[in-house]
């Protein structure tokens, strides 16, 4: 089944009187299931792909489907309950509100989808031991190591149950014992829960869990090829 | 709700330094509010309330050709067999005093000085005259029967340098036109601590008053307290007396009461200003924070949450910096009220002579619910109004471009 697709989408920055072609017109489709790698050189639309995917920002021109639906000409709010019901995010940096727990952070697309407290108290304990931190809920982010913000993050993209999880370059930040845990950690929760990933790269050591890789080279798509993933 | 408060607390809680000073702001602008407030209250609720008691009563019976700018004692402008229209007027049930009074123009000398006063003919066993029996410094209250003696206020004794005992000499106009002159012994000095009432105003018994001035058995008005203010209009429609008019103490202290509505008026303004002065900081904290926070705003927004939401939870922040700054500021502003409610502000009402206004020396600060409640509510309003364009700005942001923000 679909999970997103674009079709001939571009996206021009425009910064005063210079325009950025991030993207030339990529074509692209996500089957659900699927553990995808969007590799390319620094500058080649990778980011950009994934903020059109995660209806973060609007094409220039093409069209965007996510589950199905364009999404290209939503507007913010819009745009904001179709990340909240159908896409989780990873980015690089470790994007966890600093004030709240592990827990609370989890807890905040819960809490916007409108899910009980009991609810809330199930779907967290259940994903804080689906990433390892079981025990990590009361902490904050301050208190956890790199990797451990990161396996947060990640559980905070699982909360809602969404079908698609896009993340952008999760690894760049991370010590390689602490990269390959939280590859690690998305492959086995995408095999379990059978969510879509697709993550955006261009770390050599964690391309090869991949089992797409998409290869992006001056906005278009270069190489699109299926690989057999790290067992 | 109660997660979106969390939030907000707890970002409020990341920099407690500034959030205290943010809301302290506001609670020092609150506390000077509640103190002008409760001065202006003091002040003007003490003047009207001095005014009644000293010098209008709630109503006066004079004749109806009676001019009190001239001090007229012309026989035919005042009224005739007063003791009788006051026991008539006693008589009404709201009523608790009514008492005649003469009043005329004079001047006191001494061997070096003079100075002009209002001669006031009273009954001296009448229970209006308390607040000058109550304030008497030096010797003795007037008896009825008391042919060469007056009362001096202790601002007037002070200036010509008179004690209790001493001569001096007091001349007056009289009904026929003429000015005649007297000896008396001060027989006593009172003070009400209200410089602009005692500094010139001479007391005789009404007796003595009435024969100097040669009024005969004639009185300018019959001074009339009732039990209750809100009953002056209830006794002016109960109390008709033919030939007679009754002034209120409105008319007769219309100076205070517009200065009071002015005053009402134009502190709105002050009010503002000094909330506007204050909010400004509020207005700077919330932008730094949003600017500090773009990232946070882009995650949050990346999550799926809404832009009034993140409007939320910035005015939740400003909210609670009201709240703190209210709670510093009914401290700060309760402490300072108390202590001039206790000890009052100086004034110097020497240099401060409005006519037909009568201040004490001692401004006492007087807060009431009402204008707690007004001037907190004002407030936080103002509070969060001023957290509003910073939220505005933070809904606004696109995640893209909050997220690509420097930590």
């Amino acid at each position: 089944m679909e999970v997103a697709k674009v079709e001939d989408v571009t996206r021009v920055y425009a910064i005063g009187k210079v325009e950025t072609h991030a993207l030339r017109g990529v074509n692209l489709t996500i089957e659900s299931g699927e553990f995808t790698a969007l590799v390319g050189p620094s500058g080649s639309g990778k980011t950009t792909l994934l903020q059109l995917l995660g209806c973060l920002d609007r094409p220039t021109s093409g069209r965007v489907f996510i589950s199905g639906k364009d999404v290209s000409q939503l507007n913010r709010d819009q745009r904001a309950d179709m990340r909240r019901g159908t896409i989780g995010f990873i980015f690089q940096f470790f994007a966890l509100i600093p004030t709240l727990t592990a827990y609370e952070n989890i807890e905040m697309p819960l809490l916007l989808n409108g899910h009980s407290a009991g609810e809330r108290l199930a779907r967290i304990t259940e994903l804080l031991e689906a990433v390892g931190l079981g025990d990590r809920g009361a902490s904050r982010p301050d208190q956890l190591s790199g990797g451990q913000q990161q396996r947060v993050a990640i559980a905070r993209a699982l909360a809602s149950k969404p079908s698609l999880i896009l993340a952008d370059e999760p690894t760049a930040n991370l010590d390689t014992p602490n990269g390959q845990q939280v590859m690690e950690t998305m492959t086995r929760l995408n095999k379990d829960t059978g969510v879509t990933f697709v993550f955006a790269t261009h770390d050599p050591r964690v391309i090869h869990y991949a089992r797409r890789v998409v290869t992006l080279r001056d906005g278009l798509v270069a190489e699109d090829k299926v690989v057999a993933a790290k067992a | 709700m109660i997660q979106m408060l969390k939030l907000a607390l707890r970002n409020l809680g990341r920099n407690r330094r500034r959030s205290f000073f943010s809301a302290l702001a506001m609670g020092v602008a609150l506390a000077l509010l509640l103190m002008m407030a409760s001065i202006l209250q003091g002040e003007y609720g003490d003047a009207i309330d001095l005014a009644i008691r000293l010098q209008s009563g709630h109503l006066q019976l004079r004749s109806a050709s009676y001019d009190e700018v001239k001090t007229s004692l012309k026989w035919e402008d005042l009224i005739e067999d007063p003791d009788q229209v006051a026991a008539q007027v006693a008589s009404i049930g709201p009523v608790t005093v009514a008492t005649p009074r003469l009043y005329a123009s004079g001047f006191v000398t001494t061997r070096d000085e003079s100075d002009g006063v209002r001669v006031v003919g009273i009954d001296p066993l009448s229970a209006a005259n308390e607040p000058y029996r109550e304030g008497m410094r030096e010797g003795e209250f007037l008896t009825p029967d008391d042919r060469d003696g007056l009362l001096l206020g202790w601002s007037l004794a002070n200036r010509l340098g008179l004690s209790a005992g001493d001569q001096v000499n007091l001349s007056v106009n009289t009904s026929d036109g003429d000015v005649d002159e007297q000896s008396f012994t001060v027989r006593g000095i009172y003070s009400t601590g209200t410089s602009g009432f005692d500094g010139f105003t001479v007391f005789l018994p009404l007796a003595k008053a009435q024969a100097f001035t040669r009024a005969e058995n004639r009185a300018s008005t019959i001074f009339i307290l009732l039990n209750d203010t809100s009953q002056t209009e209830a006794v002016i429609a109960a109390l008709q007396v033919p030939g007679y008019e009754l002034v209120t103490w409105q008319e007769m202290n219309e100076l205070i009461v517009q200065t009071e509505d002015l005053s009402s008026s134009y502190m709105v303004f002050f009010y503002l200003i000094v909330l506007g002065i204050a909010a400004t900081v509020i207005v700077n904290t919330q932008i730094m924070s949003v600017y500090e926070r773009t990232r946070e705003i882009g995650i949050l927004t990346a999550v799926g949450m809404r832009a009034r939401q993140v409007m939320a939870i910035f005015l939740a922040e400003s909210g609670l910096l009201a709240v703190g700054g209210i709670v510093l500021g009914l401290l700060i502003g309760g402490a300072v009220v108390a202590y001039f409610t206790r000890f009052g502000l100086p004034l110097n009402v020497e240099n401060f002579g409005i006519t037909g206004m009568l201040f004490r020396d001692k401004i006492y600060a007087l807060l009431t619910v009402e204008d707690t409640v007004r001037l907190t509510l004002m407030t936080f309003i103002v509070t969060l109004l001023a957290g509003l364009y910073p939220a505005v700005l933070a809904s606004r942001m696109e995640p893209v471009t909050a997220l690509r923000a420097e930590k």
